[in-house]
């Protein structure tokens, strides 16, 4: 049976991981490659890695150490921040990565998803939406929530699941919606838009933003249900171990992948 | 011990590279005839489309040479599915090494497609499986499948189809899932392949 998947998700500023509490006020969390072999051995299903200043300070993204990640670990890892065409793509590829994310760049010119799809393949497109409300696109039973971009500083006018729908329909073959109400507080994942936005496309959705204990997982999955959720500060700081969580949802009925 | 991966424009080289790399082994990216003959051992990874992966084999004679060759032969999911006779991926007409035809997932439950992840594999007794123990799991990418068949050594179920993980004819073995993404269990499986085949 197909498993639901953990993400530990690295942001990366020069070779460090760093973790911000709604997107700012960074923490430095270590050595990305410890970090990166360390979760692969705990059973993390799954690695992201964003290189969160790319977007911002117009750098070009972090391929050295994307070979040296692709060296040590032998499990699938997604690398995304500041990718704008398809030879950034080409590059990250190439350099092992298995997938690629892309955020702000789809936004300005959605085109370049059905061409990174077309050329590299839906599999290894994921597009990231991060998600703030906004009654605005409020509907007399649904709450709204708006797409931002350039690391959720820039309201982009886009309602969350029409653009999910259209990434979709575009050829990504993921959706990593982060809602930065819950980012980095802990109150757990945003049910609603992840239910959401899993119902109206399909391919797998990535729950990112929230996580602060177990049961927060539990609810992503059985809920929302999320194929697959995404955290990062609770795994940094050991607040909560991914052998444990693994344990603890398998317990809960949740089927998660106990690889040896 | 050499070892060649197969060069085309469908590979995803590097993956395996790092986990030979992990292994103690070293191997060479070639397209060249010669090279891949004399090779001990030919891993033929891909990620990719089969229509355009198939025309750029045809292109360069692979398609003739690949089916020919004597020495242990690995394909890795798109490289698995174009060893089989054909696929239905834009009704492609295949390598032929395993009489099977390649179908794509319907999802009469609304399951998404791609079939991507970590699940389950049932394996039967064979070398590639050697010490390894307990429940077994593989990393998996991949809209389309091979059935069930005489070849089938390993067998995983995804959108109600119980589909060929892993088969076997005679030199040729085939992954559905990726040993190079499936951590210490796939590097297992390929050290396997290396050593016990």
């Amino acid at each position: 049976m197909l498993a639901k998947r953990i993400i530990p998700c690295l942001d990366i500023r020069d070779g460090r991981t760093v973790k911000g509490v709604n997107f700012i006020n960074l923490r430095d969390a270590g050595d990305a490659v410890e970090l990166a072999q360390l979760y692969s051995k705990q059973g993390a299903d799954e690695l992201t890695f964003l290189d969160i200043t790319a977007t911002v300070e117009n750098r070009t993204t972090f391929h050295a150490l994307v070979r040296r990640i692709a060296d040590k670990i032998g499990i699938p890892f997604t690398v995304g921040g500041g990718i704008r065409n398809a030879s950034d793509v080409g590059a990250l590829l190439e350099s092992g990565a298995d997938k690629i994310s892309i955020n702000s760049q789809a936004v300005a010119d959605p085109s370049v998803i059905d061409s990174l799809a077309m050329r590299y393949g839906s599999q290894c497109v994921v597009c990231a939406i991060d998600a703030r409300r906004n009654s605005r696109f409020d509907t007399p039973t649904e709450e709204g929530w708006e797409v931002y971009v350039h690391g959720g500083r820039t309201p982009t006018g886009l309602e969350v699941v029409s653009w999910a729908k259209e990434a979709y329909g575009r050829g990504c073959g993921e959706i990593l919606l982060t809602s930065m109400e819950n980012d980095g507080v802990k109150k757990g994942f945003a049910l609603d838009i992840t239910r959401r936005v899993g119902e109206a496309i399909g391919i797998p959705v990535i729950a990112s933003g929230g996580a602060g204990t177990m049961e927060h997982f539990v609810d992503v999955f059985t809920k929302a249900n999320a194929d697959a959720a995404l955290a990062a500060s609770i795994f940094h700081f050991h607040e909560i171990d991914i052998p444990d969580l693994k344990i603890f949802l398998s317990q809960h009925g949740i089927t998660m992948c106990n690889r040896q | 011990m050499k070892i060649a991966i197969v060069r085309y424009n469908a590979g995803n080289t590097r993956s395996v590279l790092c986990a030979l790399s992990r292994l103690g082994y070293e191997a060479t990216v070639t397209g060249e005839h010669e090279e891949l003959r004399r090779a001990d051992r030919i891993i033929f990874p891909g990620v990719g489309e089969a229509s355009t992966a198939m025309a750029y084999l045809r292109n360069c004679g692979l398609d003739s040479l690949l089916p020919t060759l004597k020495q242990p032969f690995l394909g890795i999911c798109l490289g698995m599915q174009l060893m089989c006779s054909s696929s239905e991926e834009h009704e492609t007409r295949c390598l032929g090494i395993f009489p099977q035809e390649v179908r794509k997932f319907k999802a009469p439950n609304n399951e998404k497609i791609p079939h991507m992840g970590w699940n389950t594999i049932d394996a039967g007794d064979s070398p590639l499986f050697n010490a390894l123990e307990g429940p077994l799991w593989g990393y998996f990418v991949h809209s389309y499948y091979v059935p069930l068949c005489t070849h089938t050594i390993a067998l995983s179920e995804y959108a109600s189809v119980r589909f060929t993980a892993s088969l076997r004819k005679d030199n040729f073995w085939g992954c559905q899932f990726h040993p190079e993404k499936s951590g210490s269990a796939g590097e297992r499986m390929l050290k396997n392949f290396l050593e016990e085949v």
